[in-house]
C-alpha cells in the first residue's frame, strides 16, 4: 500500500486563530540561511530509482559545475556572510568531512550549524532497508560529532529522496528537525512513531537551485525576490512571527556575477531591527519549548477524501 | 521495491581530497597570488565558438547545445548556426578590431575546412585557435572506441596543423563532452590546455597519461547561450551579467592576486545586428578600467604557467 498523504501533519490554516508565535527579543522574523555543501561523486554507484549524472561517465560539466562550489563559490559566499555578520547552517553532505575538512573548519570557526543532508549527493535514499537508513542517519550522527563536535538536530534528505519511513527515523534516532516539508510559512509538528520532530520552513522557492536552474531568474532578479519575500514576511510577522530561510548552493550563488545581488538582498535582511539571525537549531529549540504543544492542540484532523 | 545492494553503502573514496586523480583539491583563495603582465588585474579572455552542425546530425549521445531541432531536414536551425560563421563572425570582428580585443576562437576543424576565409582573416588578426573537435555531431563520449576517439582527435589536429604559421595548444571539446580517454588523447597530441572543465575562476594543473595540461577557467554561466537562449534573459540582463561578472573579479584581484575574465561566446547569437551593442557595451565598461589585459588562451596560461 502507498501513501495518498503522507500523514505527517494536520491541517492548520493561516488564520488569526493560529498560536502566536513570539521569537526572542520581539523578533517578527526568525531568518536563517542554509548553505547545502556538497559532494557529488564522479562516479557513484546507481540506485535502481535514479542515476547521479545526465551523461555517461564522465559527465565533465555535470561534475565540474558542481566542484566549482567547493573549490571557488563558497570560499566568496563566506565573505559575504562574514560582511553581513550572518551565521549559515550548513545542510552537509557529511563526507566533506573527510574530502574537504578545510571548507568544514571554516563553518566551524564561525559558530555555523551543521545538519545533515546525508552522506553523498549522489547517494539516494529511495529504495532503502530500515537497517540501511538507520545506519546512513547514524554515519551522518557520528561523523558530525567526530568532525565537529555538534549534535546531530536536523535533517535534509539527500538530493531530496526518501522512503515512507525516513521521518519516523531521523526523529526515533534523536533528530529534532526537519526541513524537508514545504506546506508552511511557520514551524509545524511532525506526526511520527516515536520522538519529537518539528517541520522548520526550508522553501523551494527561495532556494537558489530553483530560482537558477529551474526558473532561471537574472542574479538581479533572485536579489529582489529575496527583499520581497522578507519584507512580506517581516510585515507578517508583527501578528504573529514567521520564518525565512534562504537554502544556498555554492556552487551557484558563489559565482562572481550573482555574488553582489545575493549580498546586497542579504544585507536588506540583515539591516532591519526585528529580525532574529538564527540557525535552524535554535529555530526548532525555541519552537519545541514554546509553541510545540499549542500548535498540536489547535491542528484539525484531515478529513477523508471521497 | 527494489533492493539496494550492500555496496551502495560502501564509500571507496571518502578520503581527503578528490575522488579521482585527474587534479587536485586546491582552495582559490588560499593559493598563490599570479601576477599577470604589466601588473594587470584581469585578464580578459574573449573566446567565440565557430561551430558547424552537419543537417543530418545524429546527436550522439545527445544533442549539443545548438543542435537541429525539427524533422530532418532542419533548414531552420541549420541556417541560422550558419550565419554566425558567416555575418555574425564578421560583425563581431569589426568590434572587436576596433577594440583592440585580442581573441581566441574556439574552431571545429569542419568550419576550418569548409570557410578557409574565416580561419584566413582570424590568423591574420593574431587570433588564437582553439581546437573545438571536428564538427558539433563529432562528440567525444565514453562508449565512442578509443581508436575512433583518437581518430577524432588526429583528424581535428591535422587540419589546424597544416596552416603555416598556426600553433594549436588549447583544446575545447564540443559540448565540453569527454570520454576518460580525451584529456590522455589530447595531452598525446600536443595540446596544452583544455577548457571543458567549469569548476574553477583561475588556470589549474591536471594529470593526464602524457603528462600535465592546464584546465582553463571557460564557463558555462558567462556565456551567450546560456544566459540569452537557455534562460530567455533580454541582452541587457545579458549585458548587465558580464559586467557585474567582471567587477566581482576586479575588485577580488586586489586582495587576492589576477583573475580571468573568461567571455564563451556564439556568433548566430551574439552577432545578431540587434545584440551586439550590449556585448560592445560590456566590453567598453571592462576596458574602461585600468589593469586590464585583453589577452588569448595561450598568453593566459604561459604567463600562469610561468608563476606555478
Amino acid at each position: 500500500m502507498t501513501w495518498r498523504d503522507p500523514g505527517l501533519y494536520d491541517y492548520l490554516p493561516y488564520d488569526e486563530k493560529r498560536p502566536r508565535i513570539t521569537w526572542p527579543n520581539g523578533a517578527r522574523v526568525a531568518f536563517w540561511v542554509a548553505p547545502n555543501i556538497e559532494f557529488y561523486e564522479i562516479d557513484p554507484p546507481r540506485n535502481p530509482s535514479r542515476g547521479a549524472w545526465a551523461k555517461p561517465h564522465p559527465d565533465v560539466v555535470g561534475y565540474s559545475y558542481r566542484d566549482y562550489g567547493n573549490r571557488a563559490g563558497f570560499w566568496r559566499m563566506l565573505e559575504a556572510f562574514d560582511r553581513c555578520g550572518m551565521r549559515g547552517s550548513v545542510s552537509l553532505n557529511v563526507a566533506m568531512c573527510e574530502h574537504h575538512p578545510e571548507v568544514i573548519e571554516a563553518c566551524a570557526q564561525r559558530g555555523w550549524e551543521f545538519y545533515s543532508h546525508g552522506t553523498y549527493n549522489t547517494r539516494y535514499m529511495f529504495g532503502m532497508t530500515e537497517e540501511q537508513e538507520r545506519e546512513v542517519i547514524r554515519d551522518s550522527i557520528d561523523t558530525i560529532r567526530k568532525h565537529t563536535g555538534q549534535r546531530l538536530d536536523g535533517w535534509l534528505a539527500p538530493a531530496l529522496t526518501y522512503t515512507e519511513r525516513t521521518l519516523d527515523l531521523v526523529a526515533d534516532m534523536g533528530l529534532t528537525y526537519v526541513c524537508d516539508l514545504f506546506h508552511d510559512d511557520q514551524p509545524s509538528p511532525v506526526k511520527t512513531r516515536t520522538g519529537t520532530l518539528v517541520s522548520i520552513p526550508y522553501s523551494l522557492e527561495m532556494n537558489d537551485v530553483i530560482a537558477y536552474n529551474v526558473n532561471l531568474v537574472s542574479p538581479r532578479a533572485y536579489g529582489d525576490i529575496i527583499k520581497r519575500q522578507f519584507d512580506r514576511l517581516y510585515e507578517e510577522g508583527e501578528h504573529s512571527g514567521t520564518v525565512m530561510c534562504i537554502p544556498l548552493h555554492p556552487y551557484l550563488v558563489g559565482w562572481p556575477y550573482r555574488m553582489k545581488a545575493f549580498e546586497d538582498a542579504l544585507r536588506h535582511v540583515t539591516g532591519h531591527d526585528k529580525v532574529w539571525l538564527a540557525t535552524g537549531r535554535e529555530i526548532a529549540q525555541h519552537f519545541i519549548s514554546h509553541h510545540m504543544a499549542d500548535f498540536a492542540r489547535a491542528s484539525h484532523k484531515v478529513g477523508a477524501a471521497p | 521495491m527494489t533492493g539496494i545492494p550492500p555496496e551502495y553503502l560502501q564509500y571507496r573514496a571518502r578520503k581527503y581530497g578528490m575522488d579521482h586523480d585527474r587534479y587536485d583539491w586546491s582552495i582559490l583563495p588560499r593559493r598563490k597570488k599570479v601576477e599577470w603582465p604589466g601588473g594587470a588585474r584581469v585578464a580578459l579572455w574573449v573566446m567565440p565558438a565557430l561551430e558547424w552542425f552537419p543537417i543530418d546530425m545524429k546527436g550522439k549521445p545527445f544533442k549539443p547545445p545548438g543542435a537541429m531541432q525539427t524533422s530532418y531536414p532542419d533548414l531552420r536551425h541549420y541556417t541560422l548556426r550558419d550565419y554566425g560563421n558567416r555575418v555574425g563572425i564578421w560583425r563581431m570582428m569589426r568590434s572587436f578590431d576596433r577594440m583592440g580585443i585580442r581573441v581566441t576562437a574556439a574552431m571545429n576543424a569542419a568550419v576550418a575546412t569548409r570557410y578557409p576565409a574565416l580561419l584566413e582573416a582570424c590568423v591574420a588578426r593574431g587570433w588564437e585557435i582553439v581546437a573545438n573537435g571536428q564538427d558539433m555531431d563529432h562528440l567525444h563520449y565514453e562508449g565512442l572506441p578509443v581508436e575512433d576517439e583518437r581518430k577524432q582527435v588526429a583528424t581535428t589536429l591535422e587540419v589546424f596543423r597544416r596552416v603555416p604559421g598556426l600553433k594549436v595548444r588549447g583544446w575545447l571539446s564540443p559540448a565540453k563532452s569527454q570520454s576518460k580517454a580525451t584529456l590522455d588523447l589530447v595531452a598525446a597530441s600536443g595540446i596544452e590546455y583544455c577548457c571543458d572543465w567549469v569548476n574553477d575562476d583561475m588556470p589549474y594543473a591536471m594529470r593526464t597519461a602524457h603528462g600535465p595540461l592546464v584546465a582553463m577557467p571557460h564557463p558555462i554561466d558567462i556565456d551567450d547561450h546560456t544566459i540569452l537562449i537557455q534562460n530567455h534573459h533580454s541582452d541587457d540582463e545579458f549585458r548587465d551579467q558580464l559586467c557585474d561578472q567582471f567587477d566581482c573579479l576586479y575588485e577580488e584581484s586586489a586582495t587576492q592576486g589576477g583573475r580571468v575574465m573568461a567571455i564563451s561566446l556564439h556568433p548566430w547569437i551574439t552577432g545578431q545586428p540587434y545584440r551586439i551593442g550590449a556585448l560592445e557595451q560590456a566590453l567598453r565598461h571592462m576596458l574602461s578600467r585600468k589593469g586590464v589585459w585583453s589577452a588569448t588562451g595561450a598568453e593566459i596560461m604561459d604567463a600562469w604557467k610561468a608563476q606555478q
